[in-house]
């Protein structure tokens, strides 16, 4: 019983035509593009960053290896996991392009046989 | 007049502006919780970052790195880190499934009234819990900043209370967000400035910089040290530091995800592709930020030092002192400034999250079971109960003090986010055979894990030597059961344990047919809330 009238609007279907959508195979694909790219993403970044943590814990004395000048390993690995967030974030921008192609299908399709 | 306190003047002038020009806006709940939808990307991005870069990172990290050197690093790396579980996992689906809290997203398929009951327990836990951890710093530190115009601890943490709550009662979160949005550009300005001096005081040599950090010296224990502050260890030391350092990483990279005031800021952007562009927006200003957080920490330490600054205040006056050092007062007021604007914001930001899933959750949903009464009701709710929040804030912040011990309250924070926020919104979109009461019980099961092993953690649990007085003393007077001060490493586990367990001795066939509902959902974006009037 909201007095918005934009929050009116929102859709609404029946289990029925829920499940039909999750079934469908545009749907199928969207999953499995989305999965592709997430699940390697997400592994790699948590290996990633709980690498520093391990090695400046259990291994301080070759963490300390001088690299360039003063500056030594555990500082550019710390400075490196910057870069790497940055560079995940950049290419799940770049593939959630594909994600956004594919959930539009299924909206509109959604939403035709709605006649909304 | 004191410079500081012009400045700080200033501040409040500009933001008391935006509040009344927010308040004009045309009202609603959409527009009360979250700024009618219609915040752009790169706004959201400034939003989340200011609401994330609180004064424990500027001032915190800055002193830890001054102190400790390379280790208080690894808080920067953790707290940036963990936005890739935002934006892989949590941003997009939250803000295609749900309203206004995260509670909308576990509603969906689960029994709404217990699910909303627990989860608005935890968001309050939290909220509450990380706000007395910052107005307790504020009154320290304005004390500290202001100290020459004798404004009292009292006065200050008042102060700063009624503020947050004017920010709120009135502006709500199209105010909150602009008020975010202008502190963290200060920040940032402020931090880049600092930075710049402090390498210029180099000659911009990278190599001499970090010649000076490897040979810093100061006192200790009456002996004169030297140390290298690129080397890790001086903070994290065996045989419990790795473990903790770990669980502190568990609790960043899993907590940030599950921190209520940054997740309500995906619900003020039109749409999830908005959203998760306002997210690397974020990532890049956050990033920028932590990175330089390295110049204010070892600047401190090579160019001020850790002798002067133990005796001007400690260690989270060492951005300020850095300042003043380099450029004079007038730096020293405008960084103190900054330092007072970040507290604002974030209490102000932490005020709105608590009080919307106060109103939306648990008045509107679980008391009143999802009607609204009167119009304009969820509102009125949200205003009154951000003006107890504020209330017991300042009373609590009050009552503990300018010198209680209260950085294990961040942690809580995280600590609950992680293990109690995180394993029920992971589990809810991507769990088919999840229910009602594994969310209940993982709820409870990491609330309950991470409240209990903090309090027997060393944070709360030492023996301190008779000269340790007043509110400095540890709570309980014994040797620490759980040895982390970190508890992430065992709660985290502990709640997705307790949801799993929940959920496999109830059986609830609706949650499984809903499954498919939220699915397609929180993937699409089909049926999304849409922008409204602001």
């Amino acid at each position: 019983m909201n007095a918005l009238p934009q929050e009116m609007q929102r859709y609404e279907a029946s289990q029925t035509e829920w499940d039909r959508v999750a079934a469908s195979k545009e749907f199928k694909d969207l999953m499995a593009t989305k999965k592709i790219f997430i699940v390697p993403a997400f592994v790699f970044f948590i290996v990633y960053y709980f690498a520093l943590p391990i090695l400046v814990g259990y291994a301080p004395a070759f963490m300390s290896t001088k690299v360039i000048g003063n500056v030594n390993l555990a500082y550019l690995f710390a400075l490196s996991q910057f870069f790497m967030a940055w560079t995940i974030a950049w290419l799940y921008v770049k593939a959630a392009g594909d994600f956004d192609k594919l959930a539009k299908d299924i909206i509109e399709k959604a939403e035709n046989r709605k006649g909304a | 007049m004191s410079t500081p306190l012009v400045m700080f003047v200033g501040f409040i002038a500009i933001t008391l502006g935006i509040t009344y020009w927010a308040s004009k806006r045309s009202s609603g709940s959409s527009a009360f919780f979250a700024a009618g939808r219609r915040i752009t990307a790169w706004q959201n991005g400034i939003a989340v970052a200011g609401d994330y870069m609180s004064a424990a990172s500027f001032l915190g990290i800055a002193g830890i790195i001054a102190f400790q050197g390379y280790d208080g690093f690894l808080f920067s790396v953790g707290w940036l880190v963990a936005y890739l579980t935002v934006l892989l996992v949590i941003a997009e689906p939250l803000r295609n499934a749900g309203k206004y809290t995260m509670a909308d997203v576990l509603a969906y398929r689960l029994r709404p009234r217990p699910v909303r009951a627990m989860a608005s327990l935890s968001t309050l836990t939290v909220s509450t819990f990380y706000m007395i951890a910052q107005m307790v710093g504020a009154g320290a530190l304005v004390t500290l900043l202001l100290k020459d115009s004798g404004i009292s601890y009292q006065t200050a943490v008042i102060g700063v209370g009624v503020l947050m709550i004017v920010y709120v009662v009135f502006g709500g979160m199209l105010a909150t967000t602009w008020v975010q949005i202008i502190k963290a550009i200060l920040l940032i300005a402020g931090t880049v400035l600092l930075s710049i001096l402090v390498l210029a005081h180099f000659h911009f040599s990278f190599a001499a910089f970090f010649d000076a950090v490897g040979h810093v010296t100061y006192h200790d224990k009456g002996q004169v040290v030297v140390k290298d502050f690129l080397q890790p260890g001086l903070r994290y030391k065996p045989p419990y530091g790795p473990l903790d350092l770990i669980s502190l990483g568990m609790a960043l990279i899993l907590g940030t995800a599950g921190l209520p005031h940054i997740l309500v800021r995906f619900y003020t952007v039109p749409d999830a592709k908005t959203a998760r562009h306002s997210v690397v927006w974020a990532m890049v200003l956050i990033g920028s930020f932590y990175i330089m957080t390295t110049f204010l920490g070892f600047g401190a330490a090579t160019i001020v030092g850790r002798d002067f600054i133990s005796t001007h205040g400690g260690t989270n006056m060492s951005a300020p002192l850095l300042a003043q050092s380099l450029a004079g007062d007038v730096f020293f007021a405008f960084i103190s400034a900054i330092a007072f604007a970040t507290i604002l914001a974030v209490v102000a930001g932490l005020t709105i999250s608590a009080s919307t899933s106060f109103a939306h959750d648990f008045w509107t949903n679980v008391i009143h079971k999802g009607v609204e009464r009167k119009a304009g009701e969820e509102v009125m709710v949200a205003r009154i109960s951000a003006f107890v929040v504020g209330a017991i804030a300042i009373f609590i912040a009050i009552l503990l003090g300018p010198t209680a011990n209260v950085a294990f309250l961040v942690a809580l924070a995280f600590a609950v986010a992680a293990s109690a926020n995180l394993p029920v919104i992971v589990l809810s979109i991507f769990w088919r055979r999840f229910n009602t009461a594994g969310a209940v019980t993982g709820l409870a099961t990491g609330l309950v894990a991470s409240i209990g092993l903090i309090l027997v953690s060393p944070s709360l649990m030492a023996v301190d030597p008779p000269t340790v007085v007043g509110a400095a003393r540890h709570l309980i007077q014994a040797k620490a059961w759980f040895p982390l001060e970190n508890p992430g490493i065992l709660s985290i586990p502990l709640g997705f344990l307790g949801a799993f367990v929940g959920t496999m001795l109830s059986h609830e066939p609706t949650s499984q047919h809903k499954f498919n509902e939220l699915l397609v959902r929180s993937n699409t974006g089909l049926g999304a809330e849409r922008a409204g009037a602001a």
